[in-house]
């Protein structure tokens, strides 16, 4: 979920809008690094296509979702470890990008590369298909309104579908961790324990169950700060944001 | 006055809100040599919830904060004057946020050495460390937080008298929380001394204490630069203590300083939770010092070039 778009249309992609409408239809080169980060985002825009394709090709021939993690899963990394770039690509606030995009790698390498037992949980494909969906539309999003075509359905999936995909999403990653914390106990995977020449401890089943408390103060906020999101660009409602 | 002057004719202010623009207070019959800080005591009779350190006065609902000692007649305005008011939000003072987030760690780090109850086993109660270095470590991480509450309450100077209310709530987890993480290990039972013995403990405190030192040199270095009550500013010089040398090479010798106490600390009691504290610590204080950095460079013309913001010759 794009949750950075500050004024979701009053900020830098609606004025090159306002700026463009005049020109033809012909999308915005006006520097070779605009170039490539635009570019990155249609490039992104298809490979999530794929792995979605992948995806549903996998489910029609299986018929199960077992197996489904392990098919996909090199693609899933490849990318969203690329994911990293997005901090400095994407037109928003280097903190919000950074948490987003560090809790998808830490999902995807840390919990579900490295727990093989869960990798075969429904909740996995939930979330799964929560972000396919989700940045399928928001590179979509980024794609059109690059070229200058932005169909209204896509603007309002964008700032529709996370209404559904975030909790879903947000409940696959919980179910997930929750699946792996007696594998996690059991191991004492990524664990340090004390003797040790460095003076430190960490055990990583607590880590998880801190990590799990930690969506109940933070999902609320993105959440609502979608919601005003929504309200500001389909519904040109004013919002005078609370100063920091 | 025996002979008016002509200038001296009374002024109005006019006080809107810096996001609606309605208008919260005028006042009429005001001084021209009215300071911003005068024009902020009247407006909080009007509205005592707004007390002067909360208040930002602007001549543009955009811009910058207009200062305490500015003086009515010098600024842009006409016979009325229109000051645009921002909300800072409650405020506390830095002194309060200084002694709170040092009083914690000071606190919470002996809890850990004297081992009270619910912390490690049962057993270890009250139990007493047998390694030498965790009660040097002891003394030194009290030494450190003992200085600075009495260097807040003597030495330094602070140019702000408030800064917002929640900060201290943030800065004391930091402080606090990772004193704790701290004090847990190196006083754990389980504690595992340096690997190089008396040796490495010896070098490491003489990193310490000579840190601790040179911090307190500049302290008051840059505190003898300053006037009581006053709040000008100017380019820091060593003096004749060898401390302050330091000067020669960096702007902010105080923070480097610092670092290297925490680097002795760590090295010290080769404990990894302390080599992430100094990490952190590093990482805000080179922020702070290259923003100081540059706003010398941007006041004076004359700013020794070889000077960089922390580390000599590097960052």
């Amino acid at each position: 979920l794009d949750i950075n778009e500050r004024d979701g249309g009053k900020g830098k992609l609606e004025s090159r809008k306002f700026q463009k409408e005049n020109r033809t239809h012909l999308p915005r080169l006006s520097s070779r690094g605009s170039l490539s980060k635009e570019l990155y985002k249609i490039l992104f825009f298809f490979r999530w296509l794929v792995l979605a394709i992948a995806m549903v090709r996998f489910y029609m021939e299986k018929g199960t979702h077992r197996g489904l993690y392990k098919s996909v899963q090199k693609t899933l990394k490849f990318f969203q470890t690329f994911a990293l770039l997005e901090v400095r690509i994407v037109p928003t606030s280097v903190l919000v990008t950074g948490v987003q995009v560090s809790s998808r790698i830490f999902m995807v390498w840390l919990i579900t590369h490295s727990i093989k037992p869960i990798q075969n949980e429904e909740s996995v494909v939930l979330f799964l298909v929560a972000w396919t969906v989700t940045e399928i539309t928001r590179y979509s999003f980024y794609t059109f309104s690059l070229l200058d075509h932005l169909p209204y359905f896509i603007k309002w999936a964008r700032y529709n579908f996370f209404i559904i995909l975030y909790p879903v999403g947000v409940a696959g990653e919980l179910l997930t961790i929750y699946a792996a914390l007696p594998y996690v106990k059991k191991t004492g995977m990524f664990s340090i324990r004390l003797p040790n020449k460095y003076n430190v401890s960490f055990d990583y089943y607590y880590f998880l169950l801190i990590t799990m408390a930690s969506y109940i103060p933070l999902f609320p906020q993105l959440y609502f700060h979608m919601l005003r999101q929504r309200r500001k660009v389909l519904h040109g409602e004013v919002i005078v944001e609370k100063d920091d | 006055s025996k002979h008016p002057d002509p200038f001296h004719t009374l002024r109005e202010v006019e006080i809107l809100d810096a996001k609606i623009r309605e208008k919260l207070c005028f006042l009429d019959k005001v001084e021209p040599h009215a300071t911003i800080a005068e024009i902020k005591n009247l407006f909080t009779k009007t509205h005592p919830q707004w007390y002067p350190a909360r208040q930002s006065l602007r001549l543009d609902p955009k811009g910058k904060s207009l200062k305490d000692e500015d003086v009515l007649q010098k600024l842009p305005v006409g016979t009325t004057a229109t000051l645009y008011f921002r909300d800072l939000g409650a405020q506390i003072s830095w002194v309060t946020v200084f002694l709170t987030e040092y009083a914690g760690p000071l606190f919470i780090y002996l809890l850990f050495y004297f081992r009270v109850p619910f912390i490690y086993g049962h057993k270890y109660d009250f139990t007493s460390s047998r390694h030498t270095v965790v009660h040097l470590a002891c003394i030194c991480h009290s030494f450190h937080y003992v200085k600075r509450l009495l260097e807040t309450l003597f030495v330094h100077r602070f140019s702000h008298g408030t800064m917002p209310l929640r900060n201290i709530f943030k800065n004391c987890t930091y402080y606090w929380g990772f004193a704790a993480w701290m004090a847990y290990y190196i006083n754990h039972p389980l504690y595992t001394p340096p690997t190089y013995g008396a040796q490495q403990v010896k070098l490491a405190l003489a990193i310490f204490v000579i840190c601790q030192l040179g911090n307190f040199s500049i302290h008051m270095a840059l505190r003898d630069l300053r006037p009581a009550g006053s709040k000008t500013r100017k380019i820091p010089y060593p003096t004749k203590n060898p401390f302050t040398w330091l000067f020669l090479l960096v702007s902010c010798p105080n923070y480097t300083y610092e670092v290297g106490s925490w680097i002795g600390f760590a090295i010290m009691t080769q404990c990894l939770p302390v080599a992430l504290f100094s990490l952190v610590g590093f990482t805000q204080m080179t922020i702070w010092a290259k923003g100081k950095h540059r706003s010398y460079l941007k006041e004076f013309r004359d700013y020794p070039p070889l000077r960089m913001p922390i580390i000599p010759f590097l960052l």
